[in-house]
């Protein structure tokens, strides 16, 4: 047979220097001390008022923005799955377009709009009402995440609604269940893989971002995101970067754990 | 009900596009004003061709791009070829190890990615970048070939061989186009991932290199200048029209088939 075992060697050795060792560094460093011997503290700053806080607002802001493209991606997803555009290449406007364009300039887009001097201000301020401040607050940066991420909690929901044979939902009309029933006890059991992938693909962008919290925040609300990467870009801190990455880290596990609970198929609807 | 879902799909339609379709007039604007529009103009548009800058980031970025696909898609389908003959113990573990960078934040990755480079002394630079984003799109090409290797095309390969066909040949015309398709979806992959990644360049680059990404980063924390728009309403041209050509051509496809 063609196939050798030899033949996933470059692979190998890639998932060996380019996954694994960059993984254990993280966490070699996140032990050890700025004079090389091991300490607890990287870690243990987790729990300084700064970083609990950050921590905190990311899980705080994330978990809304997710909450909010689940609530605006299902009845999208239903409403394609019914519709003639799903057939089409109108799919692709709704998904693929916005995906490509560059999520940097996206986030941009929004500081333009909401920018003191910005689109949405002067619309008001035209009409006679007082300007207001819209950028660097909280819900800006969930204003931004919603923006950047709806279209990767849309895709994953429609990828299984539009899965779902239709002889089961009339069957269970036909069985006299009312539409919430047929919502509860159809629909929405057998959407949860595609509801699970774009729940993890939604919230971890969105707990461990710093680019939009430094965009849309000003500089002035710091995420976890944020923290860590001054700890890297600025403080040059790599040992407290890499420590308060080993707590995120932890928090990515637990909260993949928990979703994958729901989803037995074990995320196949990603692709 | 088909009224209100129409209403629905046009309100999250302007949702996703009004602010993109907001960058696009002020990038005609003749004032630097984000709000007030004076006078049409392409002033930005030379602007940015002007910027040695910017074209320098679009080199790297395509360039980047087109190696790191290649590489993935390479060793990647090596992989699927590889792991296949292997015990399916063995194939768990590497397949487990295959998800990894893509379960994990991006900002996780590129920060390990760092400091292994740190580590070792290695100028981060072109390379550095290319190494990492062949790192992260290896995982997607063994997710989108690893389907297309079945039962089927070990029989039809050994038939092949049967029919006197040599292990290359019957390689070249049996396995090669079946996988094809994964190959090909992962490639393109690969690319688009590729071109939008920002964090992990970040991290991975070295002071002196761009990507169009990690330049649009540094003109915004500067103050933006509208020729970040006229760059914005070029790449939604062209994704705009790459789109629609791909999307024809496979309309034209499926009437034929």
């Amino acid at each position: 047979m063609i196939r050798k075992k030899t033949f996933a060697t470059p692979f190998i050795i890639w998932i060996i220097a380019g996954t694994l060792i960059p993984l254990l560094s993280i966490a070699y460093y996140g032990f050890t001390n700025r004079e090389g011997g091991f300490t607890f503290a990287n870690i243990a700053a987790m729990f300084e008022h700064d970083h609990l806080q950050a921590l905190g607002l990311s899980l705080l802001l994330a978990l809304i923005s997710t909450v909010i493209c689940l609530l605006l991606a299902f009845p999208m997803a239903m409403i394609l799955k019914d519709s003639k555009y799903g057939k089409q290449g109108f799919m692709i406007f709704v998904f693929i377009l916005p995906m490509w364009m560059n999520f940097l300039l996206r986030t941009m887009a929004w500081q333009v709009l909401l920018e003191r001097q910005g689109v949405i201000n002067t619309l008001i301020t035209a009409v006679g009402l007082p300007r207001q401040e819209l950028m660097n607050t909280p819900g800006a940066i969930v204003l931004g995440m919603v923006y950047d991420f709806l279209p990767f909690m849309i895709l994953p929901i429609y990828n299984t609604v539009s899965k779902i044979d239709n002889h089961l939902i009339e069957a269970a009309y036909d069985l006299g269940a009312s539409k919430r029933k047929v919502y509860t006890s159809v629909i929405i059991p057998l959407t949860v893989p595609g509801i699970v992938s774009g729940i993890t693909m939604v919230f971890i962008p969105a707990l461990t971002t710093f680019v939009i919290s430094n965009m849309l925040g000003g500089g002035k609300i710091n995420l976890i995101g944020n923290i860590i990467e001054q700890e890297f870009t600025i403080n040059s801190n790599w040992y407290l970067g890499s420590g308060l990455s080993l707590v995120m880290m932890i928090f990515i596990i637990v909260s993949m754990v928990l979703l994958q609970k729901f989803d037995k198929t074990g995320g196949e609807s990603l692709i | 009900m088909k009224k209100l879902g129409k209403i629905y799909i046009l309100i999250i339609m302007l949702f996703l596009y009004l602010p993109i379709f907001t960058l696009m007039v002020l990038s005609f604007n003749e004032a630097k004003s984000m709000a007030v529009f004076t006078r049409f103009s392409f002033k930005w548009y030379a602007e940015l061709f002007q910027s040695r800058l910017m074209m320098g980031a679009i080199v790297n970025t395509f360039s980047i791009a087109i190696l790191a696909a290649l590489i993935a898609t390479i060793v990647g389908t090596m992989a699927v070829l590889g792991m296949d003959a292997m015990k399916p113990r063995t194939e768990n573990v590497l397949l487990a190890a295959n998800n990894i960078p893509m379960l994990n934040a991006d900002i996780v990755t590129g920060i390990a990615l760092m400091l292994f480079f740190l580590m070792l002394n290695i100028p981060r630079g072109y390379c550095t970048i290319l190494f990492s984003h062949a790192t992260f799109c290896i995982p997607y090409v063994i997710l989108s070939v690893r389907p297309r290797l079945n039962k089927n095309t070990d029989r039809l390969f050994e038939a092949a061989l049967d029919l006197g066909a040599s292990e290359k040949y019957a390689f070249r015309k049996i396995v090669l186009p079946e996988l094809w398709p994964g190959i090909s979806s992962g490639f393109l992959l690969s690319f688009t991932m590729s071109v939008d990644d920002f964090i992990i360049t970040y991290f991975t680059r070295g002071a002196g290199i761009n990507t169009i990404s990690t330049l649009i980063y540094s003109e915004v924390k500067i103050g933006i200048r509208p020729s970040l728009f006229a760059l914005s309403t070029i790449i939604f041209v062209v994704a705009l029209v790459v789109l629609l050509i791909v999307n024809a051509r496979q309309a034209k496809a499926d009437a034929a088939a």
